[in-house]
């Protein structure tokens, strides 16, 4: 009789606990997305629509906003997706390749400053780029290589976080005997790496492409410091230069225009990638 | 039989090298020798003077710069922004984390459409700092639409201006920062409950323990690696505190420099030429990140074992 009761308070309990659980997952969701709902409803709106007030309902200015958007010469939007996407899509593509290759260094051969180079990565890993910068910045500069995209592309071959994580996966998805195989068949190592080990490592690549594309993306620090010409600037310096014109006198409705298209691409690809973004973020970071 | 296998090892090894001249040598020029030439430049005396018309120096200074760091009020200021706006996001950020990693993973629970939960909160963490910092700028500036909304619904008679107020300022900074990382913490820590054995908390509750006794007497001392790990983190990650203040102030710091962080200074020194100045708060930055780097490293060999 007892037990009975116990087990009927325990039960009751529970529910009790998972819609409160519910309630507040479904306040956090709306936290997290309501500032975009106001974003995006406000890019469909007139600038004097904005100034009178807010409306959950999406105005019908939407083509307007973009047009004007793209006719403000003052902020060469198209040359800044451009900038952004060639920064960020070069960053991912050498950042994934040449840290698969690091780490099948590591991985798959033995010699004699295999580990004392692997710890060195592991140490180097959190420290943060910007306290680096002065050095970076002032070499750029004195060699007259700023305005130029490629400083902010080829830095990311030596990326020790995207090395630990594909380190990791190699661990789990990578036996030796199938090297061996492969060396018995007559393939030589570099074509071994190409035709084998990058396939089999394709999961792990595609989370940290996506990963170190968004970041690249978003990279604001380092790029505002040496893209200065109008032209090679990418997204987030437009969006700093939007910031420091005279706030009352912009047309709101470009405004917010302009942030969306910054942030759009980023949240189409994770729709559809998202479970296994979330999945990827565990695999290599923390362990038990 | 073991020797020839031996010499073939050893003929393969080589490639082992070959497939790190990439990192490494892009690691020297990028990274090792910036690093040098910072702590190098930290020594001399160098900046644009009359507004960037003459430059001064390279003189060496020895430790002058770093004297005149110290002895400005301002460094200490700064590094104080920077803390109290990451602790007021860090502290709700750990909490929130806890409860919601601590629901996913409570089987008993049966969250629904828990992946759909998962990917929303994660998703702030992607968003372009500079864009969403631009995007709060515009939604609570002076007459923007939070301002329209809590005036319409009469908690306001007049437009808060949340710009001008220091701590309202600093509130906005910290909210920001704890929307963009309170989902990645939630899933490392669902990661570290989900390591955790089950039995254990099986066991307690057979002994009758509560839900809340589970908690915090099992769950959490089982998660303390974890916690420090993603507190340490989260500190080097509050350190470079930069897009969003930078952006949301339009790069003052305003109002009166509450809200200027450590990274913002340096910015600032890199922005006017000022290399000596710049270099001795990038070493300055380098030892601090560098200390709390050396926890996070130990606490990685731990797990590697």
């Amino acid at each position: 009789m007892d037990s009975y009761i116990i087990k009927e308070e325990n039960t009751l309990g529970i529910r009790a606990r998972r819609i409160i659980a519910h309630v507040v997952l479904i306040f956090m969701t709306l936290l997290c997305l309501f500032w975009f709902y106001v974003l995006f409803i406000n890019a469909t709106r007139t600038n004097s629509e904005i100034m009178l007030g807010f409306s959950f309902l999406p105005g019908d200015m939407l083509v307007k906003n973009f047009k004007n958007l793209l006719a403000d010469d003052s902020i060469p939007i198209v040359s800044g997706l451009i900038n952004s996407l060639i920064v960020s899509g070069g960053t991912a593509i050498l950042a994934t390749y040449f840290s698969t290759m690091t780490a099948f260094a590591i991985h798959a051969y033995n010699f004699k400053f295999k580990n004392a180079i692997f710890t060195f990565i592991l140490m180097v890993m959190m420290i943060p780029t910007q306290v680096t910068s002065l050095g970076f910045i002032k070499m750029l500069r004195d060699l007259d290589w700023t305005n130029q995209l490629w400083p902010l592309i080829i830095p990311s071959i030596a990326s020790p976080t995207v090395f630990f994580y594909l380190k990791q996966y190699m661990q789990s998805c990578l036996p030796h005997s199938l090297l061996e195989a492969a060396r018995i068949d007559g393939s030589g190592e570099f074509r071994t790496f190409n035709t084998i080990v990058m396939p089999l490592m394709k999961p792990a690549i595609a989370v940290q492409a996506i990963f170190t594309f968004v970041s690249s993306w978003n990279n604001y620090f380092t790029p505002a410091l040496i893209l200065t010409d109008l032209e090679k600037k990418t997204l987030p310096i437009l969006l700093a230069m939007l910031r420091s014109k005279d706030w009352s006198t912009l047309d709101r409705g470009q405004v917010y225009m302009m942030i969306s298209l910054s942030i759009l691409p980023v949240i189409v690809v994770y729709m559809f990638l998202s479970k296994h973004i979330v999945q990827g973020l565990t695999v290599g970071s923390v362990k038990e | 039989m073991n020797t020839p296998k031996n010499k073939k090892c050893v003929s393969y090894n080589k490639w082992g090298y070959i497939f790190l001249i990439p990192f490494v040598v892009t690691y020297l020029i990028f990274q090792l020798y910036p690093l040098f030439s910072t702590i190098y430049n930290s020594f001399f005396e160098n900046y644009m003077a009359q507004g960037g018309l003459i430059q001064v120096g390279p003189n060496f200074v020895g430790l002058d710069n770093y004297k005149e760091l110290f002895s400005n009020a301002n460094i200490g200021k700064y590094l104080g922004n920077t803390l109290i706006m990451w602790i007021m996001g860090f502290i709700p950020q750990i909490l929130v984390s806890l409860l919601l990693a601590s629901w996913f993973s409570n089987m008993r629970l049966r969250i629904k459409a828990s992946g759909f939960f998962k990917a929303v909160i994660y998703l702030p963490n992607l968003i372009m700092a500079s864009a969403f910092s631009m995007l709060f700028f515009a939604l609570f500036s002076d007459n923007g639409p939070i301002n329209k909304l809590l005036m319409s619904w009469g908690m306001l008679n007049e437009p808060f201006r949340f710009f001008s107020n220091i701590w309202a300022t600093r509130i906005l900074v910290a909210f920001m920062n704890f929307l963009m990382w309170f989902g990645n913490t939630t899933i490392l820590l669902m990661a570290g409950i989900m390591g955790i054995d089950t039995s254990l908390m099986e066991a307690a509750e057979v002994d009758g323990a509560k839900p809340s006794q589970v908690f915090f007497r099992i769950t959490l001392p089982l998660l303390k690696p974890i916690l420090v790990y993603v507190m340490i983190t989260s500190l080097l990650g509050g350190l470079q505190m930069y897009d969003v203040p930078q952006i949301l102030t339009n790069g003052t710091g305003s109002p009166v420099n509450s809200t200027k962080t450590l990274i913002m200074f340096l910015n600032d020194h890199l922005y006017s030429k000022n290399y000596g100045m710049g270099g001795a708060l990038s070493v300055i930055l380098f030892v601090i990140t560098g200390i709390l780097s050396l926890f996070v490293y130990r606490s990685m060999v731990k797990k590697e074992d």
